[in-house]
């Protein structure tokens, strides 16, 4: 069922139409309203008119990660803050995290990309969904309980964790949708498992998924052990949250919310403008964000876009599911986890800055598991034990209190971390997560 | 009474403790006294050798990181009683605290190390229980 026809089945041309239209809009505003961007228009001698077509996207420069930490919290907004409705956080790429905000209009925006996404997966008002990712200042949970209580659905707010709970909720309160991270999914079968529990006799139906990349592989497993048809959405705080697109039941790709964001795919390195059906770093502008709008956001994951109509009747263009990252990002349990958070942290409670590794893993059925080697200078180094291990627990609770999820870390000889002539190697990733292809 | 306590940071795997002890045999060190102290990943190991700056320069040419501190050695006779009245009640008694300890002994004599948190203090209390 197609949540709003009018707008996701909307002809290419009027499609594009829409969008130039709103993109004019969204610079005559963001120009006005907003000092960092006006400041970086008129310093190209780039006045909003200059953007006629939408070819003219090219001309407007890219806002960055680092953008949102210049001017955090609030550099970027375009509204009085007495405006906003929402503020939600996210990983930042170094102490601080990233801010992002939502008016009134926001929320509703969001919801209704959100409820779209859902629709499209298969979910219905009639379904029951458990929402299995944390709730607080990530967008993911809320994102997902206002689309789905739009779309006339039952909600089951049991957030992250507990997963006994959820097994035994699951079969008591009957939910037919699943909603949570691609590697919790497994988790779950793997406890449903231990448990004894059938996930196969239980009503799931669907699962909704996203927060980080998953592989073919995954899907078919979660396929197999949950008896659901999973469902793959991408979504990013910077943006939106949850809700810039998401899978349709045809599993042809993921739906774009194009009247809301308008997507580009350039080359990573020469920052150029790739055509329809390669391969590059997705980049975001959006086109009805009042509190926070975003002009040409890089958002730093590689995919390609197909901008034919989908056998589901949608004429959304579709992006294929992401197969990797421009940068060092990593995402572990669903948490945007950079090297330049774990360093900063380091500095701040070794007091020096050492050579440090990030090793990730995952083991078949478990979540990741995020350990942190820590070479052992002289300038850490003291004969006290106690001092030692401090600084190690520390360390330890730092990171978690920064990334809210826990990591090991451990302290090992000088030299054990392997040097590059080149750029540092600092994360070694076991994990096969976008499927290699 | 004072000596210089040469510590080194070892991972807790096998073949670490080989490995310095190698270094120091090849540089011609001799140990006197060692205490390993341990914790789950990683190891501490405190000596007391023939040449503490030998010892050094080999263990941080070698790569390992190591420090250096002052530690009380006091000798006192190898017979039962002889650590609580000549050691731990004169400590005690001025109220200095012994972070850690290890100690051997020969036919007629032991030697103990001790790590205080007061140096000073502790030297001068245990020089008038020695009296």
């Amino acid at each position: 069922m197609i949540w709003n026809p009018e707008r996701e089945t909307m002809p290419r041309g009027e499609l594009e139409a829409l969008q130039i239209e709103l993109l004019r809009q969204q610079l005559a505003n963001v120009y006005e309203r907003v000092p960092f961007y006006r400041q970086v228009l008129r310093s190209r001698g780039l006045r909003p008119e200059n953007v006629r077509s939408l070819d003219d996207l090219r001309i407007l420069p890219f806002t960055r990660k680092s953008d949102f930490r210049d001017n955090y919290p609030f550099g970027l907004l375009a509204v009085e803050r007495r405006q906003l409705a929402r503020i939600h956080a996210s990983s930042g790429t170094t102490g601080k995290p990233t801010v992002v905000a939502y008016s009134r209009k926001d929320l509703e925006t969001w919801r209704e990309v959100c409820a779209r996404n859902l629709a499209a997966g298969g979910v219905t008002a009639d379904d029951t969904i458990q929402i299995a990712m944390g709730y607080g200042l990530f967008t993911g949970a809320l994102g997902w309980h206002y689309g789905a209580e739009t779309l006339g659905a039952n909600v089951l707010p049991v957030s992250s964790g507990n997963t006994r709970r959820q097994i035994m909720l699951m079969q008591d309160l009957e939910p037919t949708v699943f909603c949570c991270t691609p590697s919790y999914a497994i988790y779950v079968a793997e406890q449903a498992e231990e448990m004894g529990v059938d996930l196969h006799a239980t009503k799931l139906r669907v699962g909704i998924h996203g927060a980080e990349p998953w592989s073919e592989e995954m899907r078919r497993e979660i396929q197999a052990r949950l008896g659901v048809d999973p469902i793959d959405t991408y979504g990013l705080s910077e943006i939106m949250g949850p809700g810039v697109s998401g899978e349709c039941t045809e599993h042809c790709g993921l739906h774009i919310n194009e009247d809301h964001f308008l997507v580009e795919i350039v080359d990573p390195q020469t920052a150029e403008p790739l055509p329809y059906g390669q391969r590059g770093e997705l980049v975001i502008t959006t086109l009805t964000k009042e509190a926070l709008p975003v002009i040409r956001y890089r958002t730093g994951d590689i995919t390609r876009l197909d901008p034919t109509p989908c056998a589901c009747g949608r004429a959304l263009g579709r992006m294929e599911r992401v197969s990797g990252r421009t940068d060092d990002m990593l995402i572990v349990r669903g948490v945007n986890v950079f090297p330049s958070q774990i360093e900063s942290v380091l500095l701040q409670v070794e007091g020096v800055q050492p050579h440090y590794l990030i090793l990730v893993d995952r083991e078949r059925g478990a979540m990741d598991d995020l350990e942190i080697w820590v070479e052992v200078s002289e300038d850490i180094f003291t004969d006290d034990v106690g001092r030692l291990q401090k600084l190690q627990r520390a360390a330890e609770f730092e990171i978690n209190e920064l990334l809210g999820i826990g990591a090991r870390v451990k302290l090992v000889e000088p030299g054990r971390i392997e040097r590059s002539t080149g750029k540092a190697k600092r994360v070694i990733d076991r994990r096969d997560v976008y499927g290699g292809s | 009474m004072r000596v210089t306590q040469v510590s080194v940071f070892l991972e807790n795997r096998p073949g670490r403790l080989l490995y310095l002890l190698n270094i120091l045999a090849e540089a011609n060190v001799n140990l006197v006294a060692h205490n390993i102290v341990d914790a789950s990943d990683f190891g501490i190991v405190h000596m007391l050798v023939d040449n503490p700056q030998r010892a050094v320069e080999a263990v941080r040419g070698a790569g390992l990181t190591c420090s250096t501190i002052t530690v009380l050695a006091v000798e006192v006779p190898n017979e039962p009683g002889a650590f609580v009245e000549r050691v731990l009640k004169p400590l005690a008694g001025a109220g200095i605290n012994i972070e850690y300890s290890y100690a051997y002994s020969g036919h007629n004599d032991a030697r103990i190390v001790l790590k205080v948190d007061d140096l000073d203090g502790g030297e001068r209390s245990l020089a008038a229980g020695t009296a």
